[in-house]
């Protein structure tokens, strides 16, 4: 008979090495799914945002219902979010995903369109003056110019996101939220620390490299600064 | 469609309103954490932003508690506060976890609205002899009062939501009819807890637009920070 192992795992310690020694592939699949959950999330919410803060950018009729309903979705709380899907997609990932892109909507068409409508008017004229057709308008000098306001809000939902898909771990898709879940349950200390402490750093991580995307992006406004 | 009315009937089914696991029990509880956690969340952040916004000292502070507020995912706290001692007592980490959260809108709104006001309206406050105590209630705090209000709308409407989260970790209220209904794998339980929350945290928001609607002038929000 062999004593049972003196480490930190049998002491559960907060703080435990050879749990991240022991359990890495686990870590590392968890945080691949936390990672792929969010970029789907965020890059689908942003393929819809950005027609529809040009549609309600031209149509100002539009703009009420959208903001309105991208705010209504926004105030639901995201365990009955997952919940109300959960006859449409059932317990898959696409669950996690659609609440997810419904929840970046609403932050995502509101700063799109905060950005469209600063666009100078003397620039709008400006451009239209010299030959520009209304997509090319569009393409070229709003959109690039609402940038900025686009990648503040890009961020926000990014990082919103990131902290969101914990909670897919109740329908079994939550990521680092699934370690959390799981080892709630069993008390597992170092467990829990180890993947909250990841999704914060995969949070600000996200936020650091959108900023470089949008240092990259706008150099203009480097430019001004200085 | 067969979902929504099995879910119909589950809501319908007065046997599930009555006895501690009831909707009105768990409705209660949800109301009681909200607004104990809202007047807690209030009177640690509100003097702390007032006396920061009166001094003009510590925006960047108010700014990044916000900004990591958002990155940390408020189930990881939960859990984490359950592992630990004061997970012993009963509602206590969930009090403490809704309380963290509903601190950064609160802090950041108060002290830009302080901020916001108009340096010369402060200097005037000056000029006539007015000493700091009654320029801050006087003069500033009536003027920030539009941002500080919606600072409590936008904490109350996330405590709202977030007190849903905590029924993940074994806390009470609303959310616990879904995930009690995720461990009797009963999806009419589910979507019926889906649609109560979600109704409940849009009364919420209802009430908090109708109230700032009927209010004096004074007290309209300017717009949204945070």
């Amino acid at each position: 008979m062999t004593a049972p192992p003196d480490d930190c795992l049998a002491r559960n310690e907060w703080i435990c090495g050879e749990y991240l020694s022991t359990r890495r592939q686990i870590i590392v699949d968890a945080v691949l799914q936390h990672l792929e959950l969010t970029a789907v999330s965020v890059l689908i919410a942003l393929v819809i945002a950005v027609p529809l803060a040009v549609v309600a950018r031209r149509w100002a009729l539009a703009a009420g219902p959208v903001l309105a309903l991208t705010t209504v979705l926004y105030t639901i709380p995201s365990l009955a979010m997952f919940s109300l899907l959960l006859p449409v997609y059932g317990l898959s990932a696409s669950l996690v995903v659609a609440g997810l892109v419904l929840y970046s909507l609403t932050l995502l068409v509101r700063n799109i369109l905060a950005g469209l409508r600063a666009v100078p008017e003397d620039t709008r004229q400006a451009a239209r003056g010299m030959g520009y057709g209304p997509i090319r308008l569009l393409l070229t000098v709003e959109l690039p110019l609402a940038l900025p306001a686009a990648m503040a809000g890009l961020r926000i939902a990014t990082v919103s996101a990131v902290s969101l898909v914990t909670v897919g771990a109740i329908v079994g898709f939550g990521g680092l939220g699934n370690l959390i879940y799981a080892g709630m349950n069993t008390y597992f200390k170092a467990q829990v620390l180890t993947a909250s402490v990841l999704c914060v750093v995969i949070a600000v991580l996200a936020d650091l490299l959108l900023l470089g995307v949008q240092r990259i992006l706008t150099p203009w406004t480097r430019a001004v600064r200085s | 469609m067969n979902t929504l009315s099995d879910a119909w009937q589950w809501l319908t089914d007065s046997a599930h309103w009555a006895g501690d696991d009831g909707i009105w029990h768990r409705l209660t509880q949800h109301l009681v954490l909200t607004v104990v956690c809202l007047i807690l969340s209030c009177l640690i952040a509100l003097p702390v932003a007032l006396v920061l916004g009166h001094l003009g000292k510590g925006g960047a502070l108010a700014v990044n508690i916000s900004n990591v507020g958002r990155a940390v995912p408020t189930f990881a706290v939960l859990v984490l506060l359950l592992l630990t001692p004061i997970g012993r007592w009963g509602e206590g980490p969930t009090v403490v976890a809704l309380v963290l959260f509903a601190v950064p809108p609160l802090l950041t709104n108060a002290y830009v609205g302080m901020r916001g006001v108009d340096r010369s309206v402060v200097q005037a406050a000056r000029g006539m002899g007015m000493t700091g105590r009654q320029m801050l209630w006087r003069v500033e705090l009536p003027l920030a009062m539009p941002l500080v209000l919606s600072g409590v709308r936008i904490a109350a409407v996330q405590l709202v939501a977030t007190a849903t989260i905590a029924a993940l970790a074994g806390g009470g209220g609303l959310g616990r009819i879904i995930t009690a209904g995720f461990n009797l794998a009963s999806t009419p339980q589910v979507v019926a807890g889906a649609v109560l929350v979600a109704v409940f945290a849009l009364i919420v928001e209802g009430l908090f637009e109708i109230g700032e609607r009927l209010a004096p002038g004074w007290a309209r929000g300017r717009g949204k920070t945070g």
